[in-house]
């Protein structure tokens, strides 16, 4: 009596599954590629990522049809109704991801080939950070691991505070270097996004918390 | 007022079990029902959940070859003791069945039916009621005009709505609902829910019903049976979202049944 009665569904909810990890893959390779860009001052590296969001935001729209279509036609409940409300407000997350790799990309644009007034030496260690976090908060989402979504959202902390010291040091260097005011800010709207990368990978984690246990937790408090 | 009267379970059932001959159809059921709720039982066929509703007011006493145990309390009184009187009972737990079963009668002396059994005779008296009954189930302004029409000449919609009235006409405390819309189209279903929404003021319904979505919609606490057992029993609103056992996540996701 234990048939199975929903396999179209569940064929659905993989396909579901299968757009969402590769919007957040496309979304990880542009974080990573527009952090190897401000790295190497790789201009050409920065407009690719620039060009290449187009590809999250339709990723998210056809993740947004597909959960309205489902919720239509499936009438979901309990997990089912809370893996199709986590697939939108992941794929929001993932999309806002997408935004600020081109945010990042921007920056590098307009630092341009100004050679760095110090090798950047903090600002790297904050990115691998963050990235940890964003490939454990995807790791987690994919096999849908609450420990490995809290283990990703304790580092956020961390991020916030390497966040605060970096721009501290940045401040500093503004009366000595009044014509590097545009690469100063520009290194710290890259910091600021940095850490929004850690905001919304602690968000992706709350995520996959709610999915597996229907309860809310602010890992970001 | 009894002190009964004052407590908010109009049924206590404890410890009830029920055999079909050899087959043990319902097995150690626990299941208080709160006055003027709706109660939504659901579960695969053959789950005991009919069984169940039919204990409440004793139709399944009929059967041949049927044992009940237990306790099954309504308004303080176990119904299960041999002396309770049947007829009384069932004024008080009145049932709507799966399809609309009007008496080949007019539509009039459907609704009257009841109460002239209940001895009640004065015409103006019937007519007070069977009006009344009739506007309850929203039904009055569609028949006013040929009460003295045949009621099989209704549609399905207005014959379930019918027998609703024709069960409330005895003014009972408690409806009993067995699938009462499964033969229904989706408007005079959505008419019959909204029914189910204004007679709970008045009210306590128990409703046996395959339509999830269904009793997800109309009622308050919702009951999953599985094999003869209450598997679960929880708020409709926890029961849709996060239900407490897997076999409950498991029938209401479609995953058997």
């Amino acid at each position: 009596m234990f048939m199975n009665t929903r396999s179209k569904f569940d064929q659905n909810l993989k396909e579901l599954k299968s757009l969402q990890l590769n919007m957040a893959a496309e979304a990880e390779t542009a974080i990573k590629n527009a952090m190897l860009a401000l790295l190497n001052q790789d201009i050409g590296l920065a407009s690719k990522v620039m060009n290449g969001d187009q590809v999250i935001d339709d990723l998210e729209y056809d993740i947004h049809e597909k959960v309205l279509q489902l919720i239509a036609q499936q009438s979901p409940v309990a997990k089912d109704l809370r893996r199709l409300h986590v697939a939108l407000t992941v794929s929001s997350e993932v999309e806002r991801l997408g935004d600020i790799a081109v945010n990042i990309a921007k920056s590098v644009v307009h630092i341009g080939n100004e050679k760095y007034l110090k090798e950047l030496s903090e600002i790297p260690k904050m990115m691998e950070m963050a990235t940890e976090m964003l490939t454990e908060a995807i790791t987690a989402f994919y096999s849908e691991d609450p420990a490995l979504a809290k283990k990703c959202a304790e580092k956020d902390d961390q991020v916030d505070e390497m966040f605060g010291d970096i721009l501290k040091e940045l401040l500093t260097y503004t009366p000595q270097n009044p014509d590097s005011t545009n690469q100063i800010i520009q290194l710290a709207f890259v910091c600021r996004s940095i850490e929004r990368i850690a905001d919304h990978s602690t968000n992706i984690a709350e995520n996959v918390i709610y999915l597996e246990t229907g309860k809310r937790y602010n890992l970001n408090a | 007022m009894s002190i009964q009267t004052l407590t908010r379970e109009i049924f206590d059932v404890k410890d009830l079990n029920l055999w079909y001959g050899d087959h043990h159809a319902l097995k150690g059921i626990y299941f208080p029902i709160q006055k003027k709720e709706v109660t939504a039982m659901i579960g695969p066929s053959g789950c005991g959940k009919s069984t169940f509703l039919k204990t409440l007011n004793l139709m399944n006493k009929m059967i041949a070859n049927v044992k009940i145990t237990g306790e099954v309390k309504f308004d303080g009184q176990n119904i299960l003791h041999p002396k309770t009187d049947l007829v009384e009972l069932r004024k008080h737990v009145g049932m709507v069945f799966q399809k609309g079963n009007p008496f080949p009668q007019s539509i009039y002396d459907n609704v009257a039916y009841g109460p002239r059994i209940h001895g009640i005779k004065k015409k103006t008296h019937l007519d007070e009621i069977v009006t009344k009954a009739l506007m309850d189930v929203a039904l009055w302004d569609e028949v006013k005009d040929r009460l003295t029409a045949p009621a099989l000449g209704l549609s399905g919609g207005q014959q379930q709505r019918l027998c609703i009235a024709r069960a409330l006409a005895t003014k009972p405390d408690v409806l009993l609902m067995d699938e009462p819309t499964s033969a229904l189209d989706p408007i005079s279903t959505l008419k019959i829910e909204e029914l189910i929404f204004e007679l709970k003021e008045k009210y306590t319904i128990v409703i046996v019903t395959h339509n999830m979505q269904q009793a997800a919609r109309v009622s308050d606490k919702t009951a999953f049976f599985l094999m003869g057992e209450l598997i679960e029993l929880s708020e409709t609103s926890t029961i849709f979202s996060m239900p407490k056992d897997s076999r409950t996540e498991d029938y209401i996701t479609g995953r058997f049944g």
